[in-house]
């Protein structure tokens, strides 16, 4: 079933065009990395799909309701986005901010059913045993972790997640991107999420979205799409693909210096 | 009982310990905002026994409360009229101006996330200083009359908060925009004030001075009750908007993406800190202090959820403004220092005190 249909999504800054006629879908329950190299417009898209900037063209949430016409409030419900660890300044403790989650939910005064989801969400993201230190005390991975958890307890259909794995050691970016294929698995709602991580996109991801100058260059699952051929066109660089697990497994061997790409 | 039931009870108990745990940290917030009633009532009535007339704590309280209940408590005639009269208004003026100021600097620190940021860094209190200069030194005014000079003062700090906002709104409402164009305006105001400055009179220069550095001894009940009725209503729209400032604090596109309608709320809080911040100073001239460490020593004990840190702050600001008023009165009687100097005297050290002890970040 389709979670999302992405149609005819145009962004621009001005003049400048960053996303240009996008047309895709996001199925129930499936996780979708959008690759391409930098200014191919992954986080524009991200930022468009939650309505944080406004596109041109439709968003069609389980194939109806056009997230144009929804209130702030109504998308809060809808979609979860989870942005770079780095960025805002939080001086709560990790439960306050993963109780900020409830916010689309709740009024001023928080209920026992908002601290249950919140407790239930801690532990099912392992954060529990911080749940009263400071955010910014935790290490990278831990702020993922957390980042995520509040997302979920908007208790979102659609997860959005910007470069969940920047500024992560090698455990740590194992350890979100597991936690967000176990999650989507576990709670049936989909994800997208922009990744420069070929070979993360490739082993945990369901089908992925190849961005290039802000068009869709192509659409399909990671071993089918993570070509010698797609990589040299994209990004401009020879590579070496191979398998490992059912999986493509990329890696780079130099680039194509001033050669068109 | 089967493995399964042991792992579920095990669950629970996890789970009500965590809610517990939370529910303790929240209750250690309560308390501190309870302390600081507290504090504030045990203050009020030792500020409102201090002065040329010796009366004693008990006879201070007798006399408040025998107005309301007068068949249970009784006090005498010298002694209601001194602290109906003459001491109960500045004590109560002391209170829902360093209330209002504190609240005002939290909800500005908060949308702004600037922990410079203040009523005052938006050109509040250089606009108020402009339009009581014009009064004082020109007689110039909107209103005429005795309300010449708060006229002026309420008048031009709305139009330098809306002037901001208007700047603000043309680059896009931002913190950065706000801030610089409250920077240039309160630069513009400072420039203004010091032409009239220059060409007053010495006399008229002194009470202009006079008028900055910023003094409760002009309250009276009517000047308490406007004050307490803005800061009371603003501080309630602001503390219902908690969430969203505390969003704010993620970053705009987190808080966007929680549901936050962030221009709107960064405007109307700035105009509700603004309308409490003008309805203050332009009754007890400019106290900028309070604003900004108030709500700097509330967040470093009781942090920043703006659920518990904007009334925490309000009660904080009271007890610095009302213990700097009651020490300006006292310490060199019967000359009562301006009480602007002396928030900055007791303020600072206990600030600096908590900055250098607090090893944790708070902002």
């Amino acid at each position: 079933m389709v979670k999302i249909t992405i149609k005819d999504l145009s962004f621009s800054y001005g003049s400048r065009r960053i996303l240009d006629e996008l047309n895709f879908v996001v199925g129930d329950s499936e996780v979708l990395s959008l690759v391409g190299p930098n200014g191919s417009g992954k986080t524009t898209l991200i930022k468009c799909i939650d309505r944080i900037l406004k596109p041109k063209g439709a968003i069609l949430l389980n194939g109806g309701r056009n997230l144009e016409s929804l209130s702030r409030q109504e998308v809060a419900k809808l979609i979860g986005y989870v942005p770079q660890s780095t960025t805002g300044v939080l001086t709560t403790t990790v439960f306050d901010t993963i109780l900020m989650g409830r916010k689309p939910h709740m009024g001023w005064r928080v209920s026992d059913e908002d601290i249950d989801k919140v407790v239930d969400i801690m532990k099912l993201l392992h954060v529990e045993e911080f749940a009263l230190k400071d955010y910014s005390e935790l290490s990278g991975g831990q702020k993922q972790r957390v980042l995520i958890a509040r997302a979920l307890c908007q208790e979102p259909e659609v997860l959005l997640l910007d470069e969940p794995t920047s500024n992560l050691d090698v455990k740590h970016q194992l350890e979100v991107m597991e936690t967000v294929r176990s999650l989507v698995k576990k709670t049936r709602i989909s994800a997208v999420m922009a990744i420069h991580d070929l070979n993360l996109a490739a082993r945990y991801s369901d089908s992925l979205v190849m961005l290039k100058d802000g068009k869709v260059h192509a659409i399909g699952d990671p071993l089918s799409l993570l070509t010698k051929d797609n990589i040299r066109s994209i990004f401009g660089v020879e590579a070496v693909v191979m398998r490992d697990l059912d999986r493509p497994y990329v890696v780079p061997i130099s680039s194509l210096k001033g050669e068109a790409v | 009982m089967s493995e399964a039931e042991t792992m579920s009870t095990d669950t629970a108990i996890e789970n009500s310990e965590l809610k517990e745990e939370y529910a303790s940290f929240v209750g250690r917030k309560v308390l501190f905002i309870t302390l600081s009633i507290v504090g504030i009532v045990v203050l009020a009535g030792i500020a409102a026994t201090l002065g040329s007339a010796n009366i004693t704590p008990v006879e201070v309280y007798s006399a408040i409360l025998a107005r309301f209940f007068p068949g249970n408590f009784a006090t005498t005639d010298f002694t209601d009229t001194i602290v109906w009269q003459l001491r109960l208004h500045r004590v109560l003026m002391g209170i829902f101006a360093g209330m209002g100021l504190a609240v005002a600097g939290s909800a500005m620190q908060g949308i702004l996330k600037n922990p410079l940021a203040s009523p005052f860094t938006l050109g509040i209190a250089s606009a108020a200083s402009f339009g009581a200069s014009l009064a004082i030194i020109l007689g110039a005014g909107f209103v005429g009359g005795q309300y010449l000079i708060v006229g002026n003062a309420f008048v031009f700090t709305m139009l330098a908060s809306l002037t901001v906002y208007g700047l603000a709104k043309y680059k896009g409402i931002t913190p950065e925009t706000m801030i610089l164009a409250g920077i240039a305006i309160m630069y513009l105001f400072s420039a203004m004030t010091s032409f009239l400055q220059y060409v007053g009179e010495s006399e008229e220069v002194h009470e202009v001075v006079f008028w900055m550095m910023g003094s409760l001894g002009r309250s009276s009940w009517d000047k308490v009750a406007i004050i307490a009725l803005i800061t009371v209503i603003c501080t309630l729209i602001l503390m219902a908007f908690s969430w969203d400032i505390n969003a704010l604090g993620a970053g705009d596109e987190t808080a966007k993406s929680l549901g936050v309608n962030v221009e709107f709320v960064r405007v109307l809080c700035m105009m509700l800190a603004s309308l409490v911040t003008a309805s203050i100073i332009c009754f007890t001239g400019t106290i900028g202090f309070i604003g900004l460490v108030a709500p700097h020593i509330t967040r470093m004990v009781v942090g920043g959820d703006h659920r518990f840190l904007l009334p925490a702050s309000g009660l904080v600001g009271a007890l610095i403004l009302l213990a700097a008023d009651t020490v300006a009165r006292t310490v060199l009687s019967p000359v009562i220092l301006p009480v602007g100097i002396m928030t900055s005297f007791l303020g600072v050290p206990f600030f600096i005190y908590l900055f250098l002890k607090r090893r944790k970040d708070y902002w």
